[in-house]
């Protein structure tokens, strides 16, 4: 690694995360749904009071979140789990299932899709 | 069921308990991001990911050129499919060096829809590979392009190499219920499938 291409590297995990390239937890989906669970800004960074505004009208996927702040998905992932460990916001969605759906889900799917045409 | 598909905003409907992802490949100009604006209840959205690779073919000796970063957009839609599910739709580019990309979108995805142009096949052969290699099942969708030139169905399977069990659909990226049926198909296919044991 050369030293242009370290310090390339100090300045990249983008400042708005603290430094950090990798959320806290890794059940983050994009399609994980948050929420807001404590209406508080005090004290947050000012991507935080943004994240928390957009999320105050409802739910929404990690990937509406990013899209609707203008931020990669890795960034709004890291921005998000912190306010979920500080108690910010709290994820509403189930976590998918190991190994893969199960029938009932794939069901689901199908009679909705059957329904919309 | 009407009142499923009346977007109430941006929001996600509070009652929703599970989210879950398709996706939607092809190579470029295909009409990936065709296919999700037709289906999807929210204007589509965008999000873009900078991309690190290795420099495997970049002259290295600039230092500053050792790592090429690429901006990767991917287009997506949401689907509200009762009061507590919703599904999203990930178009995601085609080419394999977007395969760590790849990797984040389909982990946890229940299957894809390769879409297919019948004047450009054999561009859908790297994207099956990609598929195969991520273990994601999929469905393939020939997209009806005015002028594209129509196959008899043998024809385009023995084309585009498919597994006898591969559903292989013809549709309208730009008509709504055309594409939902190219969703109905590959879910189909996902129920056809023996489920998998936990691990």
């Amino acid at each position: 690694m050369t030293a242009n291409r370290r310090e390339r590297a100090l300045v990249r995990p983008h400042v708005v995360t603290g430094g950090r390239a990798h959320p806290t937890r890794n059940t983050f989906d994009l399609v994980t749904l948050v929420t807001v669970a404590r209406d508080q800004v005090a004290g947050l960074s000012p991507e935080k009071r943004r994240a928390m505004e957009l999320c105050r009208g409802g739910a929404l996927s990690v990937a509406e979140a990013a899209a609707h702040l203008g931020l990669p998905v890795s960034v709004t992932k890291v921005l998000l789990s912190d306010l979920v460990d500080s108690g910010h916001l709290a994820v509403t969605s189930e976590s998918p299932a190991r190994g893969g759906p199960d029938l009932k889900l794939l069901r689901d799917v199908l009679d909705g899709l059957r329904a919309l045409v | 069921m009407a009142s499923a598909r009346s977007s109430e905003g941006i929001y996600v409907r509070a009652t929703v308990r599970t989210a879950v992802k398709l996706l939607v490949v092809g190579h470029f100009a295909v009409g990936k991001t065709t296919f999700v604006g037709t289906l999807s209840e929210i204007r589509p959205l965008r999000t873009e990911e900078t991309m690190t690779q290795a420099a495997e073919h970049v002259d290295d000796l600039a230092g500053i050129q050792g790592k090429s970063t690429t901006t990767v957009a991917m287009d997506f839609g949401r689907l509200t499919l009762n009061d507590q599910l919703v599904l999203y739709l990930f178009g995601a580019p085609g080419q394999h060096r977007f395969k760590q990309l790849w990797k984040d979108i389909a982990t946890g995805a229940l299957g894809a829809l390769v879409l297919a142009d019948t004047r450009r096949l054999e561009e859908s052969f790297d994207i099956m590979g990609l598929l195969e290699e991520l273990e994601l099942p999929y469905a393939v969708a020939v997209n009806d392009f005015d002028g594209a030139p129509r196959f008899p169905e043998p024809e385009l399977r023995e084309a585009l190499d498919l597994l006898p069990e591969t559903p292989l659909i013809t549709c309208d990226a730009r008509d709504r219920v055309s594409s939902t049926h190219a969703l109905i198909a590959l879910v189909e296919h996902l129920l056809r499938r023996p489920v998998r044991e936990y691990a």
